[in-house]
This record gives structure tokens, sequence and C-alpha cells, in this order.
């Protein structure tokens, strides 16, 4: 038998890369990437009530950013991200609920996701509606 | 061990993803594509004195308020969490520039939409 | 007689006497239908090379020694096999986030240490005599925490948790579902106790809901579940622990 058989040296390894080891993480990271998505928005959200309270002048400058090819490609960009973060959100939303029952038999994960989807579908409609009556 | 303060962020982390997840898309769509385009909308759908009457209401303020808030607390903590993912900058470096870039668009929204009046 | 078919099995091989890094080495196994990885390496240690070192019992995914990394994701060696992993080579290497310390055999204190500190028993509410008779519960009071309760300690979701290869302090997926197992039971009194190891950072709070550990667990425990369903306890507890200053741990 060795004799140095005896020696401990555990390896650590490198965690470097890790996500891209997985599709699994893959998904996982773009889910993630969405955040800088909601973070451009709530900033440009920010800058436009500053501009608001600025006056008409101030408000007009940032409706003509919006309306540059930049910004529309942008907000599409924004508009994708932000499908993907529901899509995941409602997804991952199972796992921080408690067990549930309904008339005795257990909620599943896909149902609670799926609610989660409608209430979406739900909520826009509702929205498009409200900003229909809104321009009149 | 020490008690964590995670549940603060966490709390709003979780409100912003679920206002995001329910209302983010269509919002993109009609104040970044739909108003700018003028279509289906019009042209005048983001106009000045019609914006203004919004956020001067107590309910549009509220709400304005709201998204901005949670969509940047939300963003500020899952991107801490992705930045330690990554291995850039961990630590209290990446706390303060996270939270306090949130802290930053919280004060400028509250202080414009105040400024605004009812 | 029909040859046999063999199957190359590559192993990450480590044996810190002789070498600093470790290093693939391909064995070419003959091959049934039937065989395991386990069995795979069984014969390589048996009849190829008996320097060979894994750990492995029961033969049928029920005693949790045999976790590695086959084709890049944790599985039970017992339970994995040779013909859905055609036309080959099979690539097994030690549970990913944890030290190797030989071979196949990575160091598992950590992880029993963590579980001795959640306390994994019964801490009854109240006293109990022996004529008391016993607890009853209803079907639905034992589904609040048996799935938990299928844990068999394998650490499969160790090696899918990201958060705690980066972090190795993290409490992690399993011993946190074993924690919430004792929590969920009726019988239980201990929630206080043990949430003051759940709502530290390397409790609940290292955890970024990836999902993955209940992907490859091999038991369906769900630990992504029991993990992120108490961060909402441990966000009640942090916020009502100045109402409550009986129930709430310090």
């Amino acid at each position: 038998m060795n004799a140095r058989a005896g020696v401990r040296r555990p390896y650590v390894r490198s965690m470097q890369g890790w996500w891209r080891r997985d599709p699994f993480f893959m998904a996982y990271m773009a889910r993630e990437m969405t955040a800088f998505a909601v973070a451009i928005y709530a900033v440009v959200l920010a800058v436009g009530v500053m501009r608001l309270a600025q006056g008409e002048a101030a408000w007009n400058g940032w409706l003509a950013a919006l309306r540059s090819p930049g910004s529309i490609l942008l907000h599409l960009v924004l508009l994708v991200s932000f499908a993907v973060h529901a899509k995941s959100w409602f997804e991952i939303m199972p796992k921080t609920m408690p067990m549930m029952f309904v008339g005795g038999r257990r909620v599943e994960a896909s149902t609670i996701t799926r609610t989660g989807w409608i209430a979406t579908l739900v909520v826009s409609v509702l929205m498009f509606a409200l900003t229909w009556w809104w321009k009149k | 061990m020490k008690r964590s303060n995670a549940p603060i962020f966490w709390l709003l982390f979780g409100g912003g993803g679920m206002l995001a997840a329910l209302f983010g898309t269509m919002l993109v769509f009609i104040t970044g594509i739909a108003a700018p385009l003028g279509w289906p909308f019009g042209p005048d759908l983001l106009s000045y004195p019609r914006v203004l009457a919004f956020a001067q209401n107590w309910i549009g303020k509220g709400f304005l308020f709201a998204i901005i808030l949670l969509f940047a607390w939300h963003a500020a903590h899952r991107i801490k969490v992705t930045l330690h993912d990554v291995g850039i900058h961990p630590g209290p470096v990446a706390k303060l520039a996270c939270y306090g870039s949130a802290l930053a668009v919280t004060v400028v929204a509250a202080a414009s939409l105040l400024s605004i009046g009812f | 007689m029909p040859e046999s078919k063999r199957i190359e099995i590559q192993v990450l091989r480590y044996r810190p006497e002789q070498e600093d890094v470790p290093v693939w080495q391909s064995y070419y196994v003959p091959f049934t239908d039937d065989m395991s990885v386990l069995q795979g390496l069984q014969h390589i240690k048996d009849d190829i090379d008996g320097t060979l070192s894994f750990r492995w019992s029961c033969r049928m995914a029920i005693c949790g020694s045999c976790g590695m990394m086959v084709n890049g994701i944790p599985k039970l060696s017992c339970q994995t096999f040779l013909r859905d992993l055609l036309p080959g080579p099979v690539r097994v290497e030690a549970l990913s986030h944890f030290p190797i310390e030989r071979d196949l055999v990575v160091s598992v204190e950590p992880f029993v240490k963590k579980l001795e500190s959640v306390k994994p028993y019964i801490i009854p509410k109240k006293p109990r005599s022996l004529d008391q008779g016993e607890y009853l519960q209803t079907p639905e009071q034992l589904e609040q925490f048996e799935q938990f309760s299928s844990c068999i300690n394998c650490m499969l979701c160790y090696a899918a948790c990201p958060q705690f290869g980066l972090t190795p302090d993290f409490i992690g997926p399993g011993v946190l579902a074993l924690a919430h197992r004792y929590n969920a039971d009726s019988r239980d009194g201990g929630q206080a106790e043990r949430m003051e190891i759940m709502s530290t950072e390397e409790g609940v709070w290292d955890c970024s809901a990836v999902g993955y550990c209940s992907e490859v667990c091999p038991k369906h425990v769900d630990p992504a579940n029991a993990v992120n369903q108490n961060k909402v306890n441990s966000a009640k507890d942090y916020f009502l622990r100045f109402l409550s200053p009986k129930g709430a741990s310090k």
C-alpha cells in the first residue's frame, strides 16, 4: 500500500463559467438578465416624470426622444425582455408558495403558473382598454 | 450567525417583479412603441396637458410612483444577485452601487411627482 | 457467443499523493443493456483498475451514497443506465461544488454539520408522556411534510446549486428541505429555533431560486419549494418579531 495514501488534499474545482455548463443555467441567466430591461425602463419613466415636472417644453423634448429610431428599437428589446420576465416569473412563482389545496386536492405548480399568465393577459387587455378610453 | 436584512430588499424585489410581470409588457408597448408611433392610440396620447392631469391625479401619481419605485428596487436586487453570480465585485460595493442607484431613481421620481402638484 | 459490446467510461481521477490536479482516465467496459453506471464502475474496480475509489451501497437509489456527475448532470450512478448514454463516452466526475478527496469521493463533513445545525428531529411543542398515547394526524397534515421526508441525503441538489458552488457556507437545498420537513410537521414546535439558522444570509437568503435542485432530486423532494417558501416565513419573522417577542426567534 502506498505509504503516502493517507494524505488528504481536497481539490476545489473552479466555478468560472458555471452558467455556460448547462442549458438550465443559461435559461436562469436569461431570466436574471431581464432585470436590466426593468432597470432601464424605470429610468426612462423617472426621466419622463422629471421632464414633466420641468414643464411643457422639456416634456415635448422627452416625447421627441421617444420617437427616435433608437428609442423605438430599445423599447422593442425591452418589450421582449419584459415578456421573458413575465413568463419566467410565473414559472418560478409556485416555488415561493406553500402547499395549497382546493376541494381536497393539491394545487399543481402548473396551475399557479397558468393563473399568472392569464392574470397578465387580463391586466394587459384592461390597460389597453383604459388607454383607449383615456385618449378620447 | 447573524440575521440577514435580505427580507426588506426581497419583498421590494417580489413586489416589483409581480408588477413588472403583470403590467410591464403592456406599459412598455403603450409608452415606448404605441405612443411614439401614434398607433393605435393616435399621435396625442401622451400630450403634455393629458399626462400632467394624469400625474396630478392622486391615483395616477400613485401608480407612476409605485411603478418606478418597485421596478427600480426589483432590478437593483436582481442585478446585485447577478453580479455575485458572475463573480463581479462581490460585497458591499455591489450593494451600494445597486441599491444606491435605486434610491437615486426613487428620489428623482418622488421629487418630480411631488413638484407637479395636485 | 456474440462478442460483448463495450462502452467507454471516462473518469476524472484524483490521487492527492500522486498528482496536484485531477486527470481524466478512459476505461473500456463490457456492456449489457441492464447495466448501471455504478455497475460499470464496479467492473472497472474489480477487473481493470482496483485503485478507482467511489462510494456506493444499496444499488437501489435509497441510500444516497453513489451521487456523481454523469455527463455533467448530478445523478445517482445506480439509477443511471449505460444504455441511455450510448454511444458514449460516458464522462463521470465527482459531485460538483464539493472538494474532491479522491477520484469520485467528495468531502461530506460540512453537509453533515449543516444538517445537525437545523435540528432534524421532532421538537415537541409540549413535553409528552407515554400514557398520553400517540400523536394523531390527518392525511392533510401528513401531506404538508411527507414529500420533504423523502430526502436520502444524496447531495445531488448541492451539486446542482450554483449558489452553493459560489458560497460554500450556504446551508443549501437539502438541509433546508429537511428543516422544513420538521417545521411543517404538526407534531413539531421547533420553528423558532430553526428560524435562527434559516433567517441568516447562509440560510434561505443565499438562494436565488435557480430551481435546478428540484430538477435533479431523485426523490422528488422539491427543495426549491422548501427554501423559497421559507423566504416568506423568514420575511414574516423579520417584520413581525417586534409584535410577538415570545414566539419569534432572536
